[in-house]
């Protein structure tokens, strides 16, 4: 079976695409898929076409038929969320919970389906991506990254990949929650900074919980030696593995604005350690 | 006044602005910060307030009274999200699906169920050299945002000027923190990366209906493509920071940037008072 390494940091903007760009590039036999679909990056690295597009429906709203309702102003005087206001629903506020649509005397509510996302199945010149874009402050981003995987197992299956290799998204809250549950490795990246530090005590945690295997890499380690030897202080005190510290490179902006993956752009420092780090997780996979 | 202070791509420097904007306008105005990255709060690493009431934040969830339950199954049907399973003899309840809608113990025909709180996060609240300071701390393990970031607005109408750090991306906890805003600054960084993600914001930010401006950070990194995207859409680009590693090395240990660097304080200067002249703010 292939085994599912997903790249998470707590703090946003640490490097987790540019990492994942770079695994797609040197690993063989992969299927990639990007759970960042809040402000998913992967595509412009990777340059998909698109094999199959789906919609996701993630969840219903409220609807009001205003010919039925007789503006009793029930609805809105039992909704938590603030979805109703003068018998019109504030569709960025409607939870989809259905109270309404059970409460009405009058039969007015319907709850109609939204589509919250479209996904698809792209080939990119380094092997199958699966990817989605969530409409605009759409709900239920946890529900579409289970989606995602679900897609990347079963494609994995198909195409008997050794490895799925996941761009996780930022934060500890549900989209993270749904990337990470029974993954083989998480590799959590993160900077050598007072946030950074912060965000990945939180992130270490929140793996813990959820009992994934972890292993840490420093990005722009030289920015900040100091505070390096504090990330590396940390995870030795969680018995995280450091697998990599990776210098500050100009060359890493250089490769996005190619729209490149940095290992295949450059030969730099970066890429150089960032080559050094796949080898380090297929060792401990 | 409230002003948010956003990006969509995660790390382009949204808590530095937040805090280095609230620092400088504290001279003059009376000012709270709201940090609503209640998954990944920063803000206080920089401004080390002082807490003087900190309370665990509740969602209300059903309780279910077995001895007057009938198991009829009115609770599980009504409820949208899963969070309620009947077994024959027993009522399975997941907390982490629930959405504290209230629908499940108003439509209970026997009135077996109560609510009861659950903590989901923890809210301090202090201040920082007379300014207000506000975080909610989410805790591991818990899914939901909005509920806490929810919490920690109610705070945003205390103060001449409230600015708030909001969370990365374009989601749910990103909406609950833009509500009922005035002014919202983009954070972004002059990669495709960066632009991409400015772009969903900037869509929302339209539905939404808020006026916005950007700061292009390390714009001396990447390419022209934010700079481009704003004259064409008629986005008025605030102000431009280069990648400086003295600023890096700064943040890093979480140094206020206005307190040690003449040009930055200029440059935030300026930065606030062309946001008040967009927002048209003069008190």
């Amino acid at each position: 079976m292939a085994k599912e390494i997903v790249v998470i940091s707590g703090k946003g903007g640490t490097g987790k695409t540019t990492l994942v760009g770079s695994f797609a590039h040197l690993a063989s036999q992969k299927v990639m898929v990007d759970c960042d679909v809040d402000a998913s990056d992967l595509h412009l690295l990777l340059n998909p076409r698109v094999r199959e597009e789906h919609e996701f429906y993630g969840g219903s709203i409220a609807s009001i038929d205003k010919e039925k309702c007789s503006e009793c102003g029930f609805c809105e005087s039992m909704c938590r969320f603030e979805g109703i206001k003068d018998f019109q629903v504030n569709s960025l506020n409607c939870e989809g919970c259905h109270f309404c649509y059970h409460l009405c005397p009058e039969g007015a509510i319907e709850m109609k389906e939204e589509m919250a996302a479209k996904w698809y199945l792209s080939e990119t010149r380094h092997g199958p991506l699966i990817h989605g874009r969530m409409g605009i402050g759409a709900e239920n981003s946890g529900k579409l990254v289970a989606a995602l995987r679900r897609k990347s197992w079963e494609l994995a299956r198909e195409e008997g990949a050794r490895y799925i290799i996941s761009d996780g998204p930022p934060g500890i809250g549900c989209p993270v929650i749904a990337s990470i549950t029974g993954a083989d490795l998480a590799l959590i990246i993160t900077e050598p900074s007072l946030s950074g530090l912060h965000d990945l005590e939180r992130i270490a945690d929140t793996s813990k919980h959820f009992r994934v295997p972890l292993l840490a890499c420093i990005n722009k380690y030289d920015l900040h030696e100091g505070k390096s030897q504090e990330v590396e202080d940390f995870c030795g005190k969680k018995d995280i593995k450091v697998a990599a510290r990776i210098g500050f490179d100009p060359g890493v902006s250089a490769s996005l604005v190619e729209g490149v993956p940095l290992t295949e752009y450059s030969q730099g420092r970066a890429s150089r350690e960032v080559k050094s780090l796949w080898q380090e997780i297929l060792n401990n996979l | 006044m409230k002003v948010a202070v956003a990006s969509g791509k995660g790390g382009t420097g949204k808590t530095t602005v937040a805090v280095n904007l609230a620092n400088l306008i504290k001279e003059d105005y009376q000012v709270y910060l709201l940090d609503c990255d209640v998954e990944e709060p920063n803000a206080h690493l920089f401004l080390k307030p002082s807490f003087e009431k900190s309370y665990p934040h509740t969602v209300p969830v059903p309780q279910v009274n077995q001895d007057n339950c009938d198991y009829c199954g009115r609770c599980s049907e009504v409820c949208a999200f899963n969070a309620l399973a009947i077994l024959k003899k027993k009522i399975l309840f997941y907390e982490h699906m629930c959405h504290s809608c209230g629908s499940c113990i108003y439509f209970c025909p026997r009135e077996a169920m109560v609510e009861v709180p659950r903590e989901i996060g923890l809210m301090e609240v202090g201040f920082y050299r007379g300014m207000g300071f506000v975080h909610g701390i989410l805790n591991i393990g818990e899914a939901m945002a909005p509920p806490l970031i929810k919490e920690v607005k109610k705070y945003q109408d205390r103060a001449q000027v409230t600015v708030i750090d909001v969370p990365p991306g374009t989601s749910c906890p990103v909406v609950a923190s833009l509500k009922n805003i005035d002014f919202c600054l983009i954070v972004t960084e002059a990669t495709p990366f960066g632009l991409n993600d400015m772009d969903l914001l900037v869509q929302l930010l339209k539905e939404l209906k808020v006026p916005y401006g950007v700061v292009l950070n390390r714009a001396d990194l990447g390419d022209d493509g934010v700079e481009k995207f704003c004259k064409r859409e008629k986005i008025p680009l605030l102000l431009k920071l280069p990648f400086d590693r003295e600023i890096a090395r700064l943040n890093a240990e979480g140094v206020s940037l206005i307190e040690e660097i003449t040009w930055v304080r200029e440059a935030f200067k300026d930065l606030w008072s062309g946001m008040k002249e967009l927002m048209k703010f003069h008190g």
